[in-house]
């Protein structure tokens, strides 16, 4: 069973639609129990982090995500919980839960694509990826496949080695994290058509290593 | 870099489509949930339902509606009309739409753009706006118009000073629709276009005239639009949404090509 967790963070229903279709048994819960239990965990989200971290914690699902991040058993991210999982937020200057280290940034004002001009914040619509490396959730999806985005604030992890892949908009940003049995991607895999379905399809599967180097 | 999108917009009244859509190879399709999927395969990016079912009674038609097309379909969409609450929106959004689109209900409670940007985030809120080309005046300085009630009524609002105001109170994109333009097939108002885009920084959907793709590279080159609404372009199947793609695509707009 995979546990998509409910913290009043935004459109969950659209994470179990996308996992419905694809035949995987998920619940939506804010149960710290089904949580740890379950055998992988899925961790979405819109919203504001303030807010969400609130939450999160008031329902001890921070907690969680810990114990389930530290026996190694799958965990996805998605959006707003790629930007949670970072030690701080300039979102409501946040304390975030510090999976991984770095900080979540906005989206600079003057952001431009250094030829015609200014670029819209949020980045809203679809943009590509460059992957550093493989890594199993990536399996038998094109390189060239677009994925729907909607943020206006991005993650910068401390450390290049937790950078899975990377996205222009303006400036290089970090749009997929890894951390062991953790992956997390800023766009939303459930809302990317056929290459964002095989992504969380692959996520159902992966036993949450990475390939050997 | 980002794609710019196209996006099919869909008429609904009553749970089926105002007009048959077809397909090329001829398939006719009434049923929007249908038409969705078929839309999603063919490779469009977003979608827009327009529901004008004129009874409020009715409305559970369009949620039932939105529940089985968001079972089918990958890609976000948005849902527009009769949306007046935030319950109406809260409704929406569960049955599984991505963003709701509020227009004339906007322009009566402002108010309606901040709560539901507060409650469900900006990027749930589309503000539509349905604009006249009138003469410059004091009170209308950029020319253009905000009527509502599908194009009916005046409401004395300018069009540049009402997309900024949107912005300020928390919507997430603006779809901008050229009264004028709509349903001439000569083309999306471009001057309109450019204005209100580099007017706000919020993405901005044009809507309205198109009817070739070269409508479409017009509209979305030089930063005119960040997404192009379509309806009989390709609902009557005298284009693919791959065929307006790939123009595009040649002549060098960033569009999604894979899919």
């Amino acid at each position: 069973m995979i546990a998509i967790i409910d913290y009043n963070a935004g459109n969950l229903t659209s994470v179990k639609r996308a996992l419905d279709f694809l035949g995987q048994k998920s619940v939506i819960t804010s149960d710290f129990s089904t949580v740890v239990d379950a055998e992988r965990i899925i961790f979405p989200g819109v919203g504001a982090a303030g807010r969400a971290i609130s939450d999160l914690r008031q329902r001890k699902l921070d907690r969680a995500i810990l114990e389930v991040f530290n026996c190694d058993k799958p965990i996805l991210g998605i959006c707003l919980g790629t930007q949670i999982i970072m030690q701080r937020s300039q979102e409501n200057n946040t304390v975030c839960l510090g999976l991984i280290k770095g900080d979540v940034k906005l989206f600079s004002e003057s952001l431009s694509d250094g030829q015609c001009g200014r670029l819209k914040v949020p980045h809203m619509g679809w943009n590509s990826i460059r992957l550093n490396k493989a890594h199993p959730l990536f399996d038998g999806v094109d390189p060239s496949s677009e994925f729907y985005f909607v943020h206006s604030y991005y993650p910068v992890p401390d450390e290049q080695d937790k950078i899975l892949g990377e996205t222009s908009y303006g400036i290089q940003f970090a749009s997929v994290l890894i951390s062991k049995n953790l992956i997390a991607m800023q766009f939303h895999p459930e809302k990317s058509g056929r290459p964002g379905l095989r992504i969380l399809d692959n996520f159902c599967r992966w036993n949450g290593k990475g390939y050997a180097e | 870099m980002l794609s710019k999108r196209i996006i099919p917009c869909l008429d609904v009244r009553d749970g089926k489509l105002t007009k048959g859509i077809k397909f090329k190879g001829n398939v006719d399709i009434g049923d929007p949930v249908e038409t969705a999927a078929r839309y999603y395969e063919e490779g469009a990016d977003e979608l827009v339902f327009y529901d004008i079912t004129a009874s409020h009674e009715k409305r559970d038609i369009m949620i039932e509606t939105v529940r089985k097309v968001a079972e089918r379909i990958f890609i976000p969409f948005s849902v527009g009309g009769g949306i007046r609450t935030v319950e109406d929106m809260r409704e929406v959004l569960l049955a599984g739409a991505e963003k709701i689109s509020i227009n004339s209900a906007a322009v009566k409670n402002p108010d309606l753009i901040s709560m539901g940007a507060e409650i469900f985030g900006s990027q749930c809120i589309v503000l539509g706006m349905d604009v006249l080309r009138v003469s410059i005046s004091e009170k209308i300085p950029s020319g253009y118009e905000i009527v509502i009630n599908g194009g009916r009524a005046h409401t004395g609002i300018d069009a540049l000073e009402w997309a900024k105001n949107g912005e300020n109170l928390g919507a997430g994109e603006i779809c901008l629709n050229s009264i004028d333009a709509d349903g001439t097939k000569d083309g999306y108002e471009l001057e309109l276009s450019r204005l209100i885009s580099s007017n706000v920084k919020i993405p901005v959907i044009a809507s309205g005239g198109a009817g070739t793709p070269t409508h479409l590279f017009d509209v979305l080159s030089e930063d005119k639009a960040d997404a192009a609404l379509i309806a009989s372009m390709t609902h009557y199947g005298t284009y693919t949404i791959r065929e307006i793609k790939t123009y595009l695509h040649e002549r060098k707009i960033k569009v999604r090509m894979n899919w």
